[in-house]
């Protein structure tokens, strides 16, 4: 009898295999080229294997300074043309103005070799900013109404669901639609709702609205998703700490923070998380309804990758974006680690 | 007592009223695309100031669908997009769950070096990987039907294959079968290894029959993964004749007059299989979402 044998030597490896073999070649690998292509400057149709350039995609791609000015005129200030200095001024080659404001008499501008980029990354913290707590409170939301123990709430349940199984491209079309400033249905209801109060609102092509836009409609693809998990953790609440609080008279306010809360801690937690790395990788949405527009308005991380690395062939910068953002994703994960672990700590 | 008898009948119409508002938000753009899908252009403009944008009325055509399949070409696109999605998944069961075996059920040297790596890529996202991945991709070689029968090719680009080789093998996968097998007692394939059965036949015969909710989580999730995706094809796939479902829907949007009829036709004919699935194995859709998120 040799079986206890046949489970050591060479099985597990020929079972392995081929899961082996597709992460690294499909992972692993195209992680490690990423990181060697961000030192080079290989582009996506030249067959010549790139030069290596050090880390000049990096200082592109991140260099940051500032401009300080006194005003050339006194009375209304009046400054050098921001342009002209970063031409003549050695130390400020290759800048180009990323924002700028009055700081008492002079004006400061924020100066940057890749203005589009940091535009990009701000878009792209501030869509996970504003859609994760609306998001996941909406989902939390949902939750505590399919959880009330009422008839048919499992059919308001999968109707919640159901547009997570929609795709984001579609949701993204038929969404376009409905924010169109004269056509579109959400202008319309607002409208009805307000008494004509609230004029039509230029939702995708106005930079200050855009990204709002997008929020909304994310939210509402996305929440059914995290009010499932939400609800597996309502339910693994036990129900006697309900009816003993009861039976002690708490209200149902105090019920929900005192049992509630704290019992869905680590459930929150996790779906905070979860939420937000899916946040910093928005892409689709953008793509589809904006193409990274009005002005730059939602342009994201991810968008200005693809941008770089395959609508411009420039693969190096592309790549270089992407390291970044892996890295970014890196350090969130690690925070959350270290709180966490933090957590365990104080109960122990 | 059942939670149900605790509330009062006011607060109940309460909380019937907020669910009902709410599943009308949830649901208005779904009804929107189907009524729009069987209007003309002019019927959608001039009702969408209404609530007749979201009711199948007026002049009511089923032309768009037609175009949806003359012009649009969907159904080359649907089959593309379901020999992909198949493809990957079955394969995708077969690969990630004998990995998932060889971690959980047999003993071997440097097991937890390869758990940890395997952690490691649960983290990566796909997105940090596409540009470099699509580079690798253009530059492996493969095979293709030309005119002449198979032809070697030097790029994997504009092919079905390239949609479904790199997505087989899923880290998240293989963890989510290596949890469930973990758990299953041990006597069970004890038994069956003293009855002389081989590794291959103890996966077989004791741990996959075990194992069917976990078969189904992985493969609702990878299958929905693969029917939607976009920045893969949108990068690897400019063709026409591997193009996914997802892409042929660019060719209605953003054009200078854009046919919403058609538009929402297409989508439509996209979203209701997937929904259908949704209706009919609901119990499943819940239990894999929740097993997804059991990992933290």
């Amino acid at each position: 009898m040799s079986a206890p044998a046949d489970r050591r030597g060479w099985t597990p490896l020929w079972f392995g295999a081929p899961a082996v073999l597709g992460l690294g070649l499909f992972v692993v690998l195209p992680f490690v080229m990423a990181l060697i292509l961000t030192f080079t400057d290989q582009r996506l149709v030249s067959p010549a294997p790139g030069a290596f350039v050090g880390l000049r995609n990096y200082d592109r791609l991140l260099s940051v300074s500032a401009l300080v000015q006194n005003p050339v005129r006194d009375g209304v200030p009046v400054y050098a043309r921001v342009r002209s200095v970063t031409r003549t001024k050695r130390a400020y080659l290759g800048y180009r103005p990323l924002a700028g404001f009055g700081l008492g008499r002079r004006r400061v501008t924020i100066l940057a070799k890749d203005p589009a980029f940091l535009k990009a990354l701000g878009n792209t913290f501030a869509f996970a900013v504003m859609v994760v707590p609306l998001q996941c409170g909406v989902a939390l939301g949902l939750a505590l109404l399919v959880n009330a123990g009422l008839r048919g709430q499992t059919v308001f349940r999968a109707v919640y669901f159901s547009p997570v199984v929609m795709s984001m491209v579609i949701v993204s079309v038929v969404w376009a639609f409905l924010f169109d400033r004269d056509l579109g249905l959400i202008n319309q209801a607002l409208g009805a709702l307000s008494c004509g109060l609230i004029k039509p609102i230029d939702w995708l092509g106005n930079p200050s609205t855009a990204m709002p836009a997008i929020v909304i409609m994310s939210a509402w693809q996305g929440a059914g998703f995290q009010m499932l998990i939400l609800l597996a953790g309502l339910q693994g609440i036990s129900r006697e700490l309900y009816d003993a609080a009861r039976i002690d008279g708490a209200s149902p306010w105090q019920c929900f923070w005192h049992i509630t809360v704290p019992g869905l801690r680590h459930t929150i937690g996790f779906v905070l998380v979860v939420t937000t790395i899916a946040a910093l990788g928005l892409f689709t949405q953008v793509d589809v309804m904006t193409g990274g527009g009005p002005r730059g308005a939602t342009a994201t991380v991810m968008f200005e990758a693809v941008q770089h690395g395959v609508r411009e062939g420039n693969i190096a910068y592309g790549a270089t974006i992407s390291v970044v953002y892996f890295a970014l994703i890196t350090i969130l994960i690690l925070i959350q680690q270290l709180m966490q672990r933090r957590r365990v700590g104080e109960a122990a | 007592m059942t939670p149900a008898q605790r509330h009062t009948i006011p607060l109940r119409l309460a909380l019937y009223a907020m669910m009902a508002v709410l599943a009308a938000i949830f649901l208005f753009p779904f009804l929107f695309m189907l009524a729009s899908s069987f209007k003309g252009n002019d019927a959608i403009f001039a009702d969408g100031a209404t609530l007749r944008a979201v009711l199948p009325v007026g002049d009511l055509t089923t032309a768009n669908y037609a175009h949806a399949f003359a012009r649009g070409h969907i159904g080359h696109y649907f089959i593309n997009s379901l020999v992909i999605t198949v493809t990957t998944v079955a394969l995708g069961l077969l690969v990630n769950s004998l990995a998932a075996f060889a971690l959980a059920r047999l003993a071997w040297r440097g097991k937890g070096a390869v758990l940890t790596l395997l952690v490691i890529l649960l983290v990566v996202p796909f997105e940090a990987i596409s540009v470099p991945l699509m580079v690798l991709v253009a530059k492996l070689p493969g095979v293709m039907f030309g005119v002449d029968g198979l032809v070697l090719t030097r790029s994997w680009l504009d092919t079905l294959y390239v949609q479904i080789v790199p997505f087989v093998a899923n880290a998240f996968s293989i963890f989510l079968f290596y949890q469930f097998f973990r758990d299953i007692p041990k006597d069970f394939d004890e038994a069956a290894y003293v009855d002389g059965a081989t590794p291959l036949q103890v996966y077989a015969h004791v741990i996959v029959p075990a194992s069917l909710p976990v078969f189904a989580t992985v493969t609702i999730l990878q299958a929905l993964a693969m029917w939607n995706q976009y920045l893969w094809p949108l990068i690897t796939v400019p063709g026409e004749a591997a193009r996914p479902l997802m892409i042929g829907m660019e060719q209605f949007f953003g054009a200078r007059r854009t046919a919403w009829g058609e538009v929402m036709a297409y989508a439509a004919l996209i979203t209701v299989p997937v929904l259908i699935a949704f209706i009919f194995f609901q119990r499943w859709f819940v239990r894999s979402v929740v097993g997804s998120g059991v990992k933290g």
